[in-house]
């Protein structure tokens, strides 16, 4: 048997120029396979396309974006923005967009918090507080989050008194809690509350700048100033001192009014049920992952950083962290976006995040197709943009190596 | 030379005896924040637990009536010894209800049978058709004189173990083929297992669940009837063939260039040298992933209860809108919360324990 020059490369010599044409060349069955799946692909696609075009002329369902700009007739219980029943189903979309983001972004902060605290009590030398958090990590992660959220919703509601039988939390302070959410004093509209956040933001840059200094200080001194009560003192107690100097300012306190209470915030059933599921569940897994991160630091490290006379919180701050931090952070963004993706599961408690509102749109229009994209859409965006930014943070703590 | 001398294995070092008042002093009461948190987390248990045996055992109550139940204060069993059969089995008629019964003991043994080592390989397939064959046949019936039972009458446990294991074994093999795309040299391939891979991936359940319901019928042609149990498996498994598809690329990605390289040498053909080189070695190192995968499908199929179909969690809260039964939500929640512990914990434990065992070989 004989092999033919041109398809057998020899080492170092020029890549047969033409190809012969024959199904037993690979390159030649590499392209045809490739064609093949394409027109599978594109056909595939062409059918379903046609099918769908049909069944919606004779559904005489419209097709396009065009609803949109059309008036909803919908009134979202809950809004970041001014909403009402003459919002065009655009509108609404915002409204459910914002209403997501806000559950997600608070949710991640908290479940933040709270994972990095279980994933350091499983690992605490007291016995107690680890077999309480191994308990609450098994016991959260291996039962649905829709199940927790059901708990949740029906805590908050059917497990609570109505507004009138409602009692206030602390005797003498007008907060709420009943069947209809939390209510709780609000700031009102007083000049008062503006410089208070006009001394936040002067307390929060002077405490950057002051930090930035200190670091440059620690370089070349090795001095370093306590940086906790600074902080804390100047982006807290600035605002605080200023308040109890001017004498307080104006409150919109909720008061009891017919079968309700009027004024001050709320913090809805709905949303607190799935900021509570969202956050508790996602702590589980954040806690598993720090915990494993702190792990994967080798011993060695620890054993240096004490032997250079670091505290144990020193040491886990300067030392452990940094470096638990390169293990933590891709498995944590996948955490975010999980979390963010299941805040989807408000639908089902009645909260009106995009998903809820994009149901009701393709309940009234039938236009299924336009709703379930702009789902997908807006998740798409949000996904990409939360992983863009951790890929941006995971860069800046990742091992820089020469 | 010298003589191999065979060393006794040293026995393991003494582990001193601790009394309880020194494995107090060393776990418990170390420093004096950790004596605070004893002190602090003892105190929430004694408020915690005292009450809750309390609500469970000593105020419950157990085959009376809702009003018997809300005079004793307590949990109440007698919902769920009223309601158990609903919740558990949905609205398969009442005197067939033998039929799940066997169809979810066959799947739990399939699954067990199958999470013996020595049953990997080929007497898997058989064991697997063979088992969800049999809990096919008894849930539809049909055949040996048993009445035809169809999937709108299904519900409860043996709804949500169907749609895990059928959703997980039509995923799977999508997944692996997906995998292989998204390693593969072809353009082509490469490039639409990533986009479907992504996509399905940074989108939430709901919607590829919501596509499945509402966007499936208009895909069709109009005289294709399309049944609700058939669409959300079809969703499902869209859903968690991408997520296979991370999982069985990383075992792909683990194994050494060189098998790639030996297996072409040998002449074996992209297949050939897929099926019996590659494959049998990646799958078998991502079997633990796989195992978590499964728990997480098992957990999410709870999500049909939005688009209409009667899975353990719904049937819990379709039983609680008894109008003479309201408000033992508790109760209901506890029960099935229970239920899906038990098969995830089982699953995850089993994962941990395979990752240990198969990981023996590989530890230095």
């Amino acid at each position: 048997m004989q092999l033919s020059d041109k398809t057998v490369n020899k080492p170092g010599a020029p890549r047969a120029r033409h190809l012969t044409l024959s199904l037993n060349n690979p390159t030649i069955r590499a392209i045809l396979w490739q064609i093949g799946l394409g027109l599978v692909v594109i056909l595939a696609g062409w059918y379903l396309a046609g099918n769908t075009m049909a069944n919606l002329a004779r559904l005489s369902i419209a097709s396009g974006f065009g609803f949109l700009d059309r008036e909803s007739g919908v009134q979202i219980g809950e809004s970041l923005i001014a909403t009402g029943p003459r919002d065009s189903y655009g509108d609404i979309f915002i409204v459910g967009l914002l209403n997501t983001l806000k559950v997600s972004g608070v949710g991640i902060v908290l479940a933040t918090i709270l994972g990095v605290l279980l994933g350091m009590a499983r690992l605490s030398s007291n016995w107690l507080v680890a077999r309480f958090a191994a308990t609450y990590v098994e016991a959260v992660r291996n039962v649905p989050l829709l199940l927790q959220l059901f708990i949740w919703y029906a805590l908050l509601t059917e497990g609570l008194p109505g507004p009138r039988q409602a009692e206030p939390l602390i005797p003498g302070v007008d907060i709420f809690l009943s069947n209809r959410g939390l209510k709780f004093p609000a700031p009102a509209d007083d000049p008062v509350w503006a410089w208070v956040a006009v001394l936040f933001a002067v307390g929060v840059l002077a405490t950057l700048a002051i930090s930035a200094w200190n670091r440059k200080r620690q370089l070349s001194t090795g001095q370093r100033l306590p940086m906790t009560p600074i902080g804390l003192g100047l982006i807290l107690g600035l605002p605080l001192a200023f308040l109890a100097l001017s004498g307080g300012g104006a409150m919109d306190v909720p008061v009891l009014q017919g079968f309700n209470f009027r004024g001050g915030m709320t913090l809805s059933p709905e949303f607190a049920a799935l900021l509570f599921g969202l956050t508790l569940y996602t702590a589980a897994f954040i806690g598993e992952i720090v915990r494993s991160g702190i792990l994967a630091v080798p011993k060695g490290q620890t054993e240096a950083a004490t032997a250079l006379g670091l505290s144990r919180s020193t040491a886990m701050r300067l030392v452990i962290l940094p470096q638990a931090l390169r293990v933590i952070i891709p498995p944590t963004t996948s955490q975010f976006l999980n979390l963010t993706k299941n805040s989807s599961l408000a639908v089902a408690i009645g909260y009106p995040d995009f998903v809820a509102v994009a149901n009701t749109a393709i309940n009234q229009t039938g236009q299924a197709v336009e709703g379930v994209l702009s789902i997908m859409i807006v998740y798409l965006v949000i996904s990409l943009a939360l992983s863009a930014f951790m890929n941006w943070y995971n860069r800046r703590v990742a091992l820089v190596e020469r | 030379m010298t003589e191999i001398v065979n060393h006794p294995a040293s026995p393991p070092p003494i582990r001193p005896r601790m009394g309880l008042w020194a494995w107090a002093r060393a776990n418990l009461f170390s420093t004096w924040y950790n004596t605070a948190l004893t002190l602090l987390f003892a105190y929430i248990g004694w408020l915690v637990i005292p009450g809750l045996v309390q609500w469970a055992l000593m105020d419950a109550s157990l085959g009376g009536d809702a009003a018997a139940c809300r005079a004793a204060g307590g949990a109440c069993w007698s919902f769920i010894a009223e309601k158990w059969r609903f919740i558990l089995f949905g609205t398969f008629p009442e005197d067939q209800q033998w039929r799940p019964t066997l169809a979810m003991l066959a799947t739990i043994a399939t699954l067990v049978i199958s999470a013996d080592r020595r049953t990997w390989g080929r007497p898997l397939l058989f064991i697997w058709g063979g088992g969800l064959g049999f809990a096919a046949c008894m849930m539809f019936g049909g055949v040996l004189g048993m009445d035809y039972v169809p999937t709108s009458l299904w519900g409860g446990l043996p709804l949500t173990l169907a749609l895990s294991v059928v959703g997980l074994s039509a995923s799977f093999p999508l997944g692996v083929l997906l995998a292989l795309g998204r390693t593969s040299d072809l353009p082509v391939m490469r490039g639409l297992s990533v986009v479907y891979i992504e996509l399905v991936r940074g989108v939430p359940l709901i919607s590829i669940l919501f596509m499945a319901s509402v966007m499936l019928p208009l895909f069709l042609p109009q005289d294709v009837p399309i049944d609700k149990l058939l669409r959300a498996l079809i969703g499902i498994t869209l859903f968690s063939a991408a997520y296979v598809a991370e999982v069985v690329r990383g075992g792909l990605q683990a194994i050494p260039r060189g098998q790639v390289e030996a297996s072409k040498a040998l002449g074996l053909g992209y297949w050939q040298r897929q099926r019996l080189i590659i494959l049998p070695q990646a799958l078998a190192l991502v079997i633990p992933p796989l195992v978590n995968s499964f728990i997480a499908i098992f957990k999410d199929t709870s999500l049909v209860i939005i688009i209409g179909l009667l899975d353990l969690l719904s049937t819990a809260k379709s039983a609680l809108t008894d109008p003479a039964w309201r408000g033992f939500y508790k109760e209901a929640y506890l029960f099935v919360g229970v239920i899906y512990f038990l098969f995830c914990y089982a699953l995850s434990r089993y994962s941990r324990h395979l990752e240990t065992v198969l990981g023996q070989g590989r530890k230095r």
